[in-house]
C-alpha cells in the first residue's frame, strides 16, 4: 500500500515536470539551429529579398568590382565575413547602443573590423592582403553592411543576425557573379582569367578561336554603365519569373 | 541609467572610441615590424622581377622567386645601390639608398629630392633599375623600370598601385601588360628622352622603336599616369647618365 502511494506520488511529480518543460518550451519557442525560419534567413536574400535586385543596396560596388569573375568572388567572400561578424557584434550590443548615435556606432564597428582584418593580413598573409586591399574601402562603404545592421541586427538575436549576414552576402555575391560572368566573357573574352573564346593576336592570322573569325571584344562591357544595364536585365528576368515581386497595376 | 539621456550617449561614445582606438593602435604597433619586413621583401622581389629574375635555382631545381627568397637573391644580383641628387651626384649608398621613400621624396623640391638607382648584374649583363612613382586615377601608382646598359632599351617593368579599379586600372600589375614594355626604347630617334607612352588604340603591333605600348581598355587615366610617371622620373636621372663616360649612353 505504502509502495503504491509512493508510485503515484512519483508519477505526479513527473507529470508536473513534463508540464514545466512544455510550459518553458512554449513560452521560449525554442528553435532548432536550422529551423525553417532560420533557413529562410539564409535563402530569402538569394531571391525574394535579394539585397541588390530587390532591396537595391550595394549597387555601387556591384558596378565597380564586376569586371572580372575572380575579383567578384573575392569581394563576395570578404563581404560575407565582414557582414557575419559586424551583424553579430551589433546584435550583441543592441540593447546598449543609444539610438541617437546608432549609425555612428555601426560605422565604427564595421570600419574597425575591416581595418583590423586588413592589418592582420598585412602582417601574416601579405600576398592575400595585397589582393584584398582594394576591397577594404569598398566594404566599409557598402550599403548592404550598414543596411542589414540597421534593419536586422539591431532588433534580432546573435545567431539570427549571423545567418542574416551570411544570407545577404550570399545574395549579393550571387548577383555579382552573374554580372561579372557576362562582363568578363563579353568584355575581355575570358572567364576567371582564362581565354575561353580563343586568343586575340596582333593580326587575324595570329588569332585563334572566335577571334580568328573576326570576333571583337565589346569594350563597353568593361565600363560601369553596362554593369548597371546587366543588373537591370537581371531584375527584369527575376521580376517576370517571381510572382511575389510582381507589383499590382 | 536612462539610455536616451545625453550623459549615457556621451559615455557610450567615449568608451567606444577608447576601446576601438586602443585595439587598432595595439594591432598597428604590434604588427608594424612584420608588415615592414614584408614590404621590404616585396620591394626587393619587384626590383629583381624587372631584370628578369622571377625564378631561381635551388637544390638543382628551378623555383619561383617568392617573397621570403627575395632578400638573399637581392644581395646576389644587385651590385650597387645609390641615391642621386638632381645634378647627378651620388649622395647616398647601400641601405641608405634602398630606404629612400619615394612617397616622401615626391613632396619635396627637385633640388632636395633623392633619386635612388640600383645596378644589377644578371648572367653577365648589366642593368640599371629606376624606381617610379606617380598618380593614377584614384591614388598613387608606383613601380620599377630596368634599362639595359645602353640606357635606352627597357629590360622589364613592374607596376603596382594603391587604389586603381580592379580589372581596369588595376591590370597594370599583370604580367601581360608589363610584358609590353620589354625592349621598348626610352629615347626617340632624334635622341630626346620621351619614355614609353601608354597609347589608346595603339596600332603599332610589335614595333619596339616607337616609344609606345597599347593601353588597357577602360583604364585611360591610369595609363596616362603610367606614361607621365615614366617620362617624368627618368628625366631626373639624365644628368647622372650623361656624366658616366664609361657608359654606352644614347643621350645626345
Amino acid at each position: 500500500m505504502a509502495q503504491e502511494n509512493n508510485n503515484t506520488q512519483m508519477s505526479e511529480k513527473e507529470a508536473k515536470k513534463k508540464e514545466m518543460i512544455l510550459f518553458l518550451s512554449s513560452s521560449e519557442e525554442k528553435e532548432s539551429f536550422l529551423s525553417k525560419q532560420n533557413l529562410k534567413l539564409l535563402s530569402d536574400p538569394l531571391n525574394d529579398d535579394n539585397p541588390i535586385t530587390v532591396q537595391v543596396l550595394g549597387i555601387c560596388s556591384a558596378l565597380a568590382i564586376t569586371v572580372q569573375l575572380q575579383a567578384a568572388v573575392v569581394m563576395s567572400l570578404a563581404v560575407m565575413v565582414v557582414m557575419a561578424f559586424s551583424n553579430m557584434i551589433i546584435s550583441l550590443m543592441r540593447n546598449l547602443i543609444p539610438s541617437r548615435i546608432r549609425i555612428i556606432v555601426q560605422l565604427v564597428v564595421v570600419a574597425a573590423l575591416v581595418i583590423l582584418v586588413d592589418q592582420v593580413l598585412k602582417a601574416f598573409l601579405y600576398d592575400l592582403s595585397k589582393q584584398l586591399s582594394v576591397f577594404v574601402g569598398l566594404i566599409i562603404t557598402n550599403c548592404i553592411v550598414m543596411g542589414r545592421l540597421e534593419a536586422f541586427a539591431l532588433g534580432n538575436g546573435i545567431y539570427k543576425s549571423f545567418l542574416d549576414g551570411i544570407g545577404n552576402a550570399a545574395g549579393y555575391g550571387l548577383i555579382l557573379v552573374i554580372v561579372a560572368f557576362f562582363r568578363e566573357l563579353l568584355g575581355s573574352g575570358k572567364l576567371w582569367g582564362f581565354e575561353v573564346l580563343g586568343h586575340k593576336g596582333a593580326t587575324l592570322a595570329d588569332s585563334t578561336g572566335l577571334y580568328a573569325l573576326g570576333y571583337e571584344n565589346n569594350g563597353l562591357m568593361l565600363l560601369a554603365p553596362m554593369a548597371l544595364i546587366i543588373v537591370g536585365v537581371v531584375i527584369w528576368v527575376q521580376r517576370s519569373r517571381n510572382r511575389k515581386l510582381i507589383e499590382e497595376a | 541609467m536612462d539610455k536616451s539621456s545625453n550623459a549615457y550617449t556621451f559615455i557610450f561614445a567615449i568608451i567606444m572610441v577608447i576601446v576601438v582606438g586602443s585595439v587598432l593602435a595595439f594591432a598597428s604597433i604590434s604588427l608594424k615590424d612584420r608588415q615592414n619586413a614584408n614590404v621590404k621583401q616585396e620591394k626587393m622581389q619587384n626590383i629583381l622581377y624587372t631584370v628578369g629574375v622571377d625564378s631561381i635555382e635551388q637544390n638543382g631545381e628551378l623555383v619561383p622567386l617568392t617573397r621570403p627568397l627575395a632578400e638573399a637573391n637581392f644581395k646576389k644580383y644587385i651590385t650597387n645601390q645609390i641615391a642621386l641628387n638632381n645634378k647627378g651626384e651620388v649622395i647616398a649608398e647601400g641601405d641608405k639608398a634602398f630606404n629612400v621613400d619615394l612617397a616622401k621624396e615626391l613632396g619635396k623640391d627637385d633640388n632636395e629630392q633623392k633619386f635612388p638607382l640600383y645596378e644589377a648584374e644578371v648572367d653577365g649583363e648589366k642593368y640599371y633599375i629606376i624606381p617610379l612613382r606617380g598618380t593614377g586615377l584614384w591614388d598613387a601608382i608606383w613601380g620599377y623600370i630596368s634599362l639595359k646598359d645602353d640606357v635606352n632599351t627597357v629590360k622589364g617593368v613592374v607596376f603596382d598601385h594603391k587604389g586603381e579599379t580592379t580589372g581596369l586600372g588595376g591590370e597594370i600589375t599583370k604580367a601581360w601588360f608589363q610584358e609590353r614594355f620589354a625592349d621598348e626604347k626610352i629615347f626617340d630617334s632624334s635622341g630626346n628622352l620621351v619614355g614609353v607612352s601608354v597609347v589608346k588604340g595603339y596600332g603599332g603591333g610589335n614595333n619596339k622603336d616607337d616609344n609606345a605600348v597599347d593601353a588597357i581598355s577602360g583604364a585611360t587615366i591610369t595609363g596616362d599616369g603610367v606614361t607621365k610617371m615614366i617620362s617624368k622620373r627618368l628625366k631626373y636621372y639624365l644628368p647622372y647618365f650623361k656624366q658616366q663616360t664609361d657608359m654606352k649612353v644614347a643621350v645626345k
